[in-house]
């Protein structure tokens, strides 16, 4: 029972694979047993208390767990911090093509703690992209994506392309120079496609150019995403839950000395980097709130002059630097959504048995090469496409694409890994264990 | 999960009380912003400011109605007849008992300054109707006298009056 390629998860469901340390048989995790004769009524109707006690409180969890793993509990905080902030300012805001850039600064100026929530919405959604980030870099170098959590894998790839959805059209919403500009370019990028772009992009725009109706539609679907995410999330974990969490070791748990309960263990751990990690937000909205927002968007959108810098924001910027290095605009076009998406295929591309880049001398160089080539493109995203900034864009997305169509498959093939680890316990404890 | 069960309160449960209390004040403190944000904001407070009205203009037994913070206030210039008629009323047989020297300005008892808005659920009465020559509100019924007081209908309580002073004789400000 140790990851090879099976069509099913082992023995159903997490945590029936773990077997008693004492030999004894599977290990049986502590059910939900309420004393209150109330809470017995209503767990016999709606077991939710069962629910949540199993999957947080009693749940096994890899006990070799380090802090890469406490970013999907940050994630869920960012989600909700997101919604409550964004709930809030759509009081105040209006959707309206004279009113939107007002109303805005009538939050900043006029709504109590209108600055605060603004800021905290602004700088929330950087915060939540650098998040999933390094929850995604995670993912990839311990090998989160293999089987048997392709699935999971994928159902990222969907939240992922969603929260780029939202933050895009949330971007809109000021109707700054930045925001109309921008609206402009992304939705320019659909006339690319032949025969039917331009309808598309007419439909888009539901005008013969971003106006008043691109603004509305985009309101309404910046408030319905996030909604929209929640349930990706909810699928998410579950998909999770089904075949229990990866580990650092990328070993299989065998028995319960392997894991620890959720609660306390990983709860706490979760908790404590939500804290570190809202004192770097925290940085950003009470010390550089506008840091990260580009100065043309304080200039009210003019659909008469394009500023001279488009940017989109630093989260976006390596695929606008993968768009901008093919010369052609459909092939370009076709880079920029190819390189999303070839990130759903890596569960196949990867062919290598060994999860866990600890044990994969090799693939852990390539990949941090990766890391760089991705860097790169951040920045080369911000610099005018023009002379050696170009021809670095292009060594970076060839080196991008490489990495998922030449280097994961080949690797499998040819790399010599380490030894692994016979259990976790014994990484974690010595062969004592 | 490993507990070292003792008589005695350890360290351990000390920092995770402690921990505990700090984390629901911050959650507390957290909530503050996101309630407050519904109160009116600076530019509605900014408009809610005291206004000023000229009552030169008002002749004898007409009455105006100005807005003062979202609400319409009914200045009405009451003859002698509405004067007496509101003040020869047994205070002690109204449903709301007031007396009329105690609704308007000394000195200036023509001047009835009153909110108009039915103390029932919030119409607007309309002045110079109802049986009491006051104001009669459409919506249940609602009878007031010539100096705004409830007199029969289900309004519990007398048309209220807004914090109001002369600044001349033909001059008031409201707020």
């Amino acid at each position: 029972m140790t990851g090879h390629s099976t069509v099913d998860p082992p023995a159903g469901a997490w945590p029936s694979q773990l077997k008693r340390s004492d030999g004894k048989g599977l290990y049986e995790p502590p059910v939900y047993r309420p004393k209150n004769a109330l809470l017995r009524w209503v767990e016999a109707r709606l077991p939710i208390g069962g629910l949540i006690y199993s999957s947080v409180v009693a749940y096994p969890t890899p006990r070799n767990l380090n802090y890469w793993w406490t970013f999907g509990a940050i994630l869920t905080f960012m989600l909700m911090a997101q919604i409550a902030t964004g709930v809030v300012l759509v009081m105040h805001y209006a959707a309206t093509a004279d009113g939107a850039f007002d109303s805005v600064e009538r939050i900043m100026r006029d709504v109590n703690y209108g600055w605060l929530l603004r800021y905290l919405h602004a700088n929330g959604a950087s915060m939540f992209f650098l998040a999933v980030y390094v929850h995604m870099f995670r993912g990839m170098y311990y090998g989160s994506y293999k089987e048997p959590r392709e699935v999971l894998w994928i159902l990222g790839v969907i939240i992922y392309l969603l929260m780029m959805a939202t933050g895009f059209m949330g971007y809109v919403l000021p109707w700054g120079q930045m925001s109309f500009w921008a609206a402009t370019v992304i939705t320019n990028l659909f006339s690319a496609i032949p025969i039917v772009g331009d309808p598309i992009v007419t439909w888009l725009w539901g005008g013969y150019a971003v106006g008043e109706p691109t603004l509305q539609r985009f309101f309404s679907l910046h408030y319905l995403l996030p909604f929209v995410i929640l349930g990706v999330v909810v699928l998410h974990i579950w998909a999770l839950h089904v075949v229990g969490q990866n580990n650092p070791a990328g070993v299989d748990p065998q028995t319960e000395k392997d894991t620890v309960a959720f609660t306390p263990y990983a709860t706490l751990k979760d908790i404590f980097l939500i804290a570190v990690f809202c004192i770097a937000y925290g940085w950003f909205v009470f010390y550089i709130p506008n840091y990260l927002l580009a100065a043309d968007n304080f200039i009210p959108a003019n659909p008469g002059v394009t500023p001279t810098h488009i940017v989109p924001e630093w989260y976006y910027l390596p695929f606008y630097a993968i768009l901008r290095s093919i010369p052609d605009k459909l092939m370009g076009v076709i880079a920029l959504f190819a390189s999303i998406i070839v990130l759903a295929f890596i569960p196949w591309l990867d062919t290598s048995r060994v999860r866990s880049a600890r044990y994969r001398p090799l693939f852990k160089q390539f990949f941090w090469l990766w890391v760089i080539a991705c860097v790169g493109l951040g920045w080369l995203g911000s610099k005018q496409p023009e002379g050696i900034y170009v021809i670095l864009s292009r060594v970076f997305t060839v080196y991008y694409f490489a990495f998922f169509l030449i280097v994961m498959p080949l690797l499998g093939i040819f790399e010599k890994t380490k030894p692994l680890p016979n259990s976790i316990s014994e990484s974690v404890l010595g062969a004592k264990a | 999960m490993t507990t070292a069960s003792s008589a005695e309160p350890t360290r351990r449960d000390f920092l995770y009380i402690a921990t505990a209390v700090v984390g629901a004040v911050g959650g507390a403190a957290a909530l503050v912003p996101l309630i407050a944000q519904m109160n009116p904001d600076a530019s509605t407070v900014a408009a809610g400011a005291p206004i000023e009205v000229d009552l030169a203009p008002i002749a004898d037994n007409q009455a105006i109605k100005v807005f003062w913070r979202s609400k319409p206030i009914y200045i009405w210039h009451r003859t002698k007849e509405e004067i007496q008629h509101a003040q020869n009323v047994d205070v002690a047989t109204l449903p709301d008992p007031q007396s009329d020297a105690a609704r308007v300005k000394d000195g200036h008892d023509q001047w009835l300054v009153v909110i108009g808005i039915c103390t029932h659920l919030g119409c607007i009465p309309l002045a110079h109707e109802g049986d009491y020559g006051g104001f009669f509100c459409p919506c249940h019924g609602s009878q007031y006298d010539t100096s705004g007081r409830i007199r029969r209908g289900p309004a519990p309580a007398n048309l209220a009056i807004p914090p109001y002073a002369f600044v001349s004789d033909s001059k008031i400000r409201i707020g």
